[in-house]
């Protein structure tokens, strides 16, 4: 494994063909990093994610993931470096939850049927949810989704993992279960995570650094810590942002 | 100004969503290609399911339809044939009518009303909550995963349903002749002498070809849906649409082939 930082960002332009979002965005993030993307809503946060997570091509710069930029060539291998959760946890309705878990594990694990189905208990009882494994995704809670969906993305032990507005819809107790969730896997397998998110009391309990991007200035207004954000950032709406999240926090 | 704008508009969009499907089955047929190399990346257990709501599911509806098609064409074709007094070619009409056309004709708008509407919808909710782009990001080509077991279980669906309707639909014609005087034993010897194995084959063989335009069409809608409040409900109705469309086209060019071939 290389020693380079796990995501690296030079000079993107960040959007759709025709509709261009976030211009010339640079940044990269280490391995092992809980990094934060973060902004107000329609600032571009989700579309970088989109081209993090190889499902829409940047526009124009480079991104590489694990050193590697994303092309029908090295998509197959990127795949199975990265692991994604979705907004809404996207399970399939029609799988129970173990089986969501099994279907990475079916398709690129080279272990045995029984083996598998261990390695997928093991990954529900990670995120200890090991009773609903036989459970529909229709049966159990929202927070209790993105956790199956966490599982699932960690089922081919990558090296990254992005979740998608992980707190979304969720109570504050069930979201903060979420962050410790996460914070624990990290501890443990080491794993790097890039969230999107724009929940202030969440980035300050997860997040090692933060970007920040604003809808107006077409760009990233800010790469650092929270507090050094909170604190010490030059940019009026990087204050309010983060002070506004103070007040109500 | 409008007018030509909201025209230009609708090609645009129409040469998009042509592109976008034939993208699919581009994709469906690499697809297709890869899984004879390695048949078991095929998922048998959805096409299974697929089949099962396609096929079983669906038989109630299509061999109630067929045993009325039957009576209403053996009453039309009766009253008409009495004038000329051979009302007993009705067999022969209903056996040739059914087996070449109409049984593959109708079989194929039901099960598009039916299952191309279920395909577009169950692929355009699982699109809206993102299940495509958890599969993309997988590695897991949605099309193999949701396309290819649809689209086969749609094409093995339709002739048995197609047999079905068209016994229905004989069995239709049998009561109505019946009604007429004509003995039923008669009846069936008549039907049996008309039908040839290659007309039915025939006809099989161009329900399965509907059946593969219904699943690939009633797919591709799903896969275009877009993340609206009406985005699943348009495409269901556009599997459907597209999909009789795409029927009457390819009867259309069969039957003209068909004709230049003296078959």
């Amino acid at each position: 494994m290389s020693e380079g930082p796990i995501i690296r960002l030079e000079g993107v332009d960040a959007g759709y063909p025709g509709a261009l979002i976030l211009e010339n965005v640079s940044f990269s993030v280490a391995r092992g990093e809980i990094f934060i993307l973060l902004g107000g809503s329609g600032c571009g946060k989700s579309t970088i994610m989109k081209h993090m997570i190889g499902l829409n091509p940047v526009l124009s710069g480079k991104l590489e993931v694990a050193g590697l930029e994303w092309s029908e060539r090295t998509r197959a291998e990127l795949c199975r470096r990265i692991g994604v959760m979705y907004q809404s946890g996207a399970l399939f309705g029609s799988m129970t939850c173990l089986e969501n878990v099994l279907l990475p594990l079916e398709e690129f694990s080279p272990m045995k049927r029984a083996e598998r189905v261990e390695r997928a208990r093991a990954l529900l009882a990670d995120v200890e949810l090991e009773d609903a494994a036989d459970k529909m995704p229709a049966e159990i809670s929202g927070g209790m989704r993105k956790r199956v969906a966490i599982a699932r993305a960690m089922a081919l032990d990558p090296e990254v993992v992005f979740l998608d507005e992980p707190s979304a819809g969720l109570d504050p107790i069930t979201s903060s279960a979420l962050d410790d969730l996460v914070l624990r896997l990290r501890r443990e397998k080491g794993t790097t995570f890039v969230v999107v998110t724009h929940e202030l009391p969440s980035i300050f309990k997860i997040a090692d650094r933060c970007a920040m991007f604003d809808k107006a200035r077409r760009g990233m207004i800010a790469l650092g810590t929270p507090a050094a954000l909170r604190d010490g950032s030059d940019d009026e709406f990087v204050r309010r942002f983060f002070n506004r999240g103070e007040i109500h926090g | 100004m409008t007018l030509v704008a909201s025209i230009g508009r609708g090609w645009l969009d129409g040469v998009a969503a042509a592109r976008e499907s034939l993208a699919v089955l581009g994709e469906t047929v690499s697809e297709a290609a890869g899984m004879v190399l390695h048949p078991r990346r095929f998922r048998l257990g959805d096409c299974a399911l697929a089949f099962q709501r396609a096929a079983f599911d669906g038989l109630p509806v299509s061999t109630g339809v067929g045993f009325l098609l039957g009576l209403v064409l053996a009453f039309q074709s009766a009253a008409a044939l009495k004038t000329f007094g051979v009302e007993s070619y009705v067999a022969d009409l209903l056996a040739i009518g059914l087996f070449r056309e109409l049984g593959p004709l109708v079989t194929a708008i039901i099960l598009a009303g039916r299952s191309g509407s279920a395909f577009a919808a169950e692929i355009g909710t699982m699109k809206v909550d993102e299940e495509l782009d958890a599969l993309t990001t997988m590695g897991l080509p949605p099309v193999r995963f949701l396309v290819m077991p649809r689209t086969v279980a749609a094409i093995a669906a339709m002739p048995v349903l197609t047999i079905f309707v068209e016994l229905a639909g004989l069995v239709g014609g049998s009561i109505v002749m019946r009604m007429m005087g004509v003995p039923t034993s008669v009846y069936w010897s008549k039907v049996a002498a008309t039908s040839t194995v290659f007309m039915i084959s025939f006809g099989l063989a161009k329900s399965a070809l509907f059946g593969l335009l219904v699943g690939l069409v009633g797919c591709c809608a799903g896969m275009r849906t877009k993340s609206t409040a009406d985005g699943v409900g348009v495409a269901a109705t556009s599997a459907v649409v597209g999909g009789i469309v795409a029927i009457a086209v390819v009867d259309g060019l069969v039957a003209v082939i068909c004709y230049f071939w003296g078959v």
